[in-house]
Formats: C-alpha cells, structure tokens, sequence
C-alpha cells in the first residue's frame, strides 16, 4: 500500500511539475498580449445594465398599472 | 334573536363581497380603448422604441387626436414615475422594450433601425440596449 501511495505521489507530483511548466509559458504568452483597458469598458457595461434591470421592473408595474395607455 | 342574527350577517358578508369586487373591477377595467385597439390591430399605428405610440400611415383627425393625447398621458407617466437616478427618456426607453415585447402577432412596431415592423410568431427586433 505504502509504495503504491508513493508511486501515485510521483506520478502526481510529475504531472503537477509538467502542468506548472505549462501554465508558466502560457503566462508569459499572456502577459505580452494583454491590452492596457480591458477592465474599466467592463465595469462600464455592468452598471449600465444594472440600471437597465431597476427601470425594467418599474417600466413592467406602469405598464400594468396604466392599461388604457399602454 | 339568534335567528334574526344569521341573515343580518349574511347580508353583512353578502355587502363585503360586493364592495371587494366593485373596487376590483376599475383597476380591472382599465383597459384600451376599442377605437385605440383597433388602430393597433389595423396597423395604422405602431409601438416605437422610445416608448411612444408612432403613425405607421398618414392618419385620419381622429386617430392623430388619440394617438397625440395617449402620447401626452405617456410622457405624464413617464415623468411621475421615472426613478431617482434615471432620466425621463431613459424610463420610457426601458417602458419602449417591454411594450414592443408585449406586442401582438400583426401588431406594427419601429425596429432599433427606424423601419416599420410587423410582429410574427416570433421575437421582435428591438434595440441591443433592451434589457
């Protein structure tokens, strides 16, 4: 049982060493790539949505509330 | 006495019913009027993405009257309800969505490029900054 568990602790810690290998060259491809303002035309977005949603409910209540111009 | 009790409360409760359904049935009967219906339904006039009613062809004095003054009552609501950190234009843009989703198979509404549409089966066109 001990050796098996140690078999499997190679094992595991040479994929986790390959995976590492991996992710540090996928990380410097990233870094060069990356523009300066992705974060802030996000952040834009979100809140014009989240007014949009607020007015949505109320838009939904004057159109129930107001049958005959609707 | 018990017995002259019992129908003095069914009238009671008779009288109660009657009141809750009188107050019901205004907000109920708040509804379109037939000539404003049928303009609709005709496509003489159309619902527009900025949350007015819009002229799909030339129309008759009496159709231009009423379409003028549900627009007037719009902009009313509009103005009364939009909420605190919103403009007027925004509300009714936003009131604009949900009404070309509401409306109707054969219904006319303005597409997010100004064009007149017809509703089928399907979604509507509406503009991409519908919620």
């Amino acid at each position: 049982m001990t050796r098996y568990r140690n078999g499997m602790l190679r094992l595991t810690l040479g994929r986790w060493a390959a995976v590492m290998i991996g992710a540090a060259a996928l990380g410097g491809c990233v870094q060069i790539a990356t523009p300066d303002k992705p974060i802030e035309i996000n952040l834009n977005i979100n809140i014009r949505q989240e007014i949009a949603l607020k007015l949505d409910g109320d838009a939904k209540k004057l159109i129930e509330q107001n049958g005959d111009i609707f | 006495m018990l017995k002259q009790w019992k129908p003095a409360g069914w009238a009671m409760a008779a009288i109660a019913a009657t009141a809750t359904f009188a107050l019901a049935v205004p907000s109920a009967m708040a509804q379109r009027d037939p000539a404003y219906e049928a303009a609709r339904s005709g496509g003489q006039i159309g619902e527009q993405p900025d949350g007015y009613l819009g002229f799909v062809s030339s129309p008759t004095p009496a159709v231009r009257d009423m379409v003028n003054d549900i627009n007037i009552k719009r902009k009313a609501a509009y103005t009364s309800g939009a909420p605190a950190g919103s403009t007027v234009a925004q509300f009714a843009f936003i009131t604009g969505c949900n009404l070309i989703a509401k409306t109707r198979p054969g219904e006319k509404y303005k597409g997010p490029d100004g064009q007149w549409l017809t509703r089928d089966a399907g979604a509507p066109v509406r503009d991409p900054n519908c919620p």
